[in-house]
């Protein structure tokens, strides 16, 4: 598979979030802002590109009957890193996201590359893998984010865009907000990729 | 061969014929509520009107906007869009401003009802989805209440807005007569407790709707606001009270009786009467939020399904242990 083909896989026809719903949780909870999704998807890209390097290299060391704790040992470490990272670096963003970085170690979309790919495949292929996925997560969420927040707070990434007198729709911004968006975000995901593959039902 | 030409028909039975028909139904729906609305235009003047016309244009206007646009057929004059308007309209302030009514409107027709497939497919009440988001949406205009007989726009807080914050010792120069005719702030729609009885009980006697819900639903929240009455009168308002003010009689009697979100069975009925009941009450005694209808009935109707699949009615013929 082509790099190209890889990635148009992981951000229309298979991506983790509008297609695989994998990684609901921060999906929904993080995402009431466009930097925030960013945030939160590059953080996963980070994790999930170097558990998938390390299971990946290791694949054949891990035994077998172990392999869904020690993937999740690997991933474990990366999510610490990453935690602490963001913690020196980037504070608001760390005290924005909170609780939901750690739980990035529950997140199936990595546990679930791990071991339906890296587990399997060469450390190029796997890097590749993790690095479309990651992106594609980050795109679903960006697209996401952005709507939610211009919705909510009628702004974009921070950049108010609307006349201050206007109103916003709080609703968008808080919880039922985001299952609202994301249906309607799949609808249109899924008419975009019938439109990629030609194929219309 | 064109079936309409046909002389004969050969069909199985039943061959009874029967009268009514959506647009039969929602179009005798909509005339029993002109009642609870002309106290809403004596009460609160033209602005009654104004939000009731806005939101019937709305709401159909949108309807007829998405049958151009939904795979399916949707007969937007079929009277259920117009339904949803003024059923819309008796559920907001009549001081929301025009953008308000237009979200309202595309919230109720687009996500309440055509998202789900439409007329007959919606899970939740249109009317009480679009309320609900409303509510969360826009805290302040859903908190501003025009006085009755004061038409000069100026806002207060519902009797029941009155007991969340100041407590039931507030209340003391409220009479019950009032509130049941309608003389007090609120929703265009939600204030005349009689007129809206008046109306639906056409309506029950029609069997357009089933006198369990509402019946059960209003039952509880008398019998359980009565219990805390009895234990604390200084704390808890009287259950009377609670039955006139608010959502209680629109809502048990008219958005509880949806055809299309209610229970199938009797015993779904009864349920889902009581459970409405129950967390109105709880809500408006325990609950931030005032008043409590709204958020009942969208609760129960995702219990619906449910309720039609365990609590079946019994067939005829069956036999027991069978």
């Amino acid at each position: 598979m082509s790099v190209m083909e890889k990635f148009k896989r992981a951000f229309f026809t298979e991506n983790p979030v509008t297609v695989m719903l994998l990684g609901l949780c921060p999906t929904l909870a993080v995402t009431s802002s466009a930097e925030n999704g960013i945030g939160m998807g590059l953080a996963t890209t980070f994790v999930l590109v170097m558990s998938n390097l390390v299971i990946s290299i290791f694949k054949n060391v891990i035994p077998a009957r172990v392999r869904i704790p020690s993937f999740i040992v690997v991933i474990a470490t990366f999510v610490t890193i990453v935690d602490m990272g963001l913690q020196a670096t980037l504070y608001d963003l760390h005290k924005t996201l909170g609780l939901f970085i750690p739980l990035i170690v529950v997140n199936c979309l990595i546990l679930g590359r791990a071991e339906a790919f890296a587990s399997k495949n060469t450390i190029g292929q796997s890097l590749l893998d993790g690095v479309a996925n990651g992106l594609g997560f980050t795109f679903a969420l960006f697209i996401l984010g952005g709507i939610r927040e211009i919705l909510g707070s009628g702004a974009f990434l921070g950049m108010p865009i609307i006349p201050g007198d206007w109103r916003t729709i709080l609703l968008f911004v808080l919880a039922p907000g985001a299952f609202i968006t994301l249906g309607f975000m799949l609808v249109g995901m899924n008419k975009i990729s019938e439109r990629l593959e030609g194929t219309k039902s | 061969m064109d079936a309409s030409k046909q002389l004969l028909v050969m069909d199985s039975s039943p061959q009874g014929r029967v009268t009514e028909s959506t647009s039969k139904i929602m179009n005798t729906v909509s005339l029993t509520l002109i009642p609870a609305l002309a106290v809403s235009v004596w009460v609160f003047g033209w602005d009654a009107v104004r939000v009731l016309a806005l939101t019937s244009v709305f709401c159909v206007g949108f309807e007829w906007l998405l049958s151009k646009w939904v795979s399916y057929k949707i007969d937007y004059m079929d009277g259920s869009a117009l339904l949803t308007g003024i059923l819309l309209a008796m559920n907001l302030p009549s001081s929301s401003p025009w953008w308000l009514i237009l979200i309202g409107s595309l919230v109720a027709i687009g996500l309440g009802k055509q998202v789900f497939g439409g007329l007959g497919q919606n899970i939740f009440n249109p009317v009480l989805v679009s309320r609900t988001f409303l509510i969360i949406s826009f805290p302040v205009e859903l908190s501003l209440w025009p006085k009755p007989f004061a038409y000069d726009g100026s806002t207060g807080a519902t009797p029941l807005g009155v007991l969340k914050t100041e407590g039931v010792g507030a209340l003391s120069g409220t009479s019950i007569g009032d509130l049941a005719m309608g003389q007090m702030g609120g929703s265009v729609g939600e204030i005349s407790a009689l007129t809206l009885l008046l109306g639906a009980a056409y309506l029950i006697y029609k069997q357009y709707i089933a006198w369990e819900v509402p019946a059960l639903f209003i039952g509880t929240v008398f019998v359980f606001t009565g219990i805390f009455y009895l234990i604390d009168p200084t704390t808890y308002a009287d259950p009377v009270f609670h039955m006139f003010t608010g959502g209680l009689f629109i809502g048990a009697l008219y958005m509880a009786t949806d055809m299309v979100t209610s229970p199938l069975t009797k015993k779904g009925r009864i349920v889902f009467g009581i459970g409405c009941g129950f967390f109105t009450a709880v809500i408006r005694l325990f609950g931030s939020y005032p008043e409590g209808v709204s958020f009942a009935i969208v609760l129960m109707n995702g219990f619906v399904p449910l309720l039609d699949k365990y609590l079946p009615d019994k067939k005829f013929g069956m036999v027991k242990n069978g």
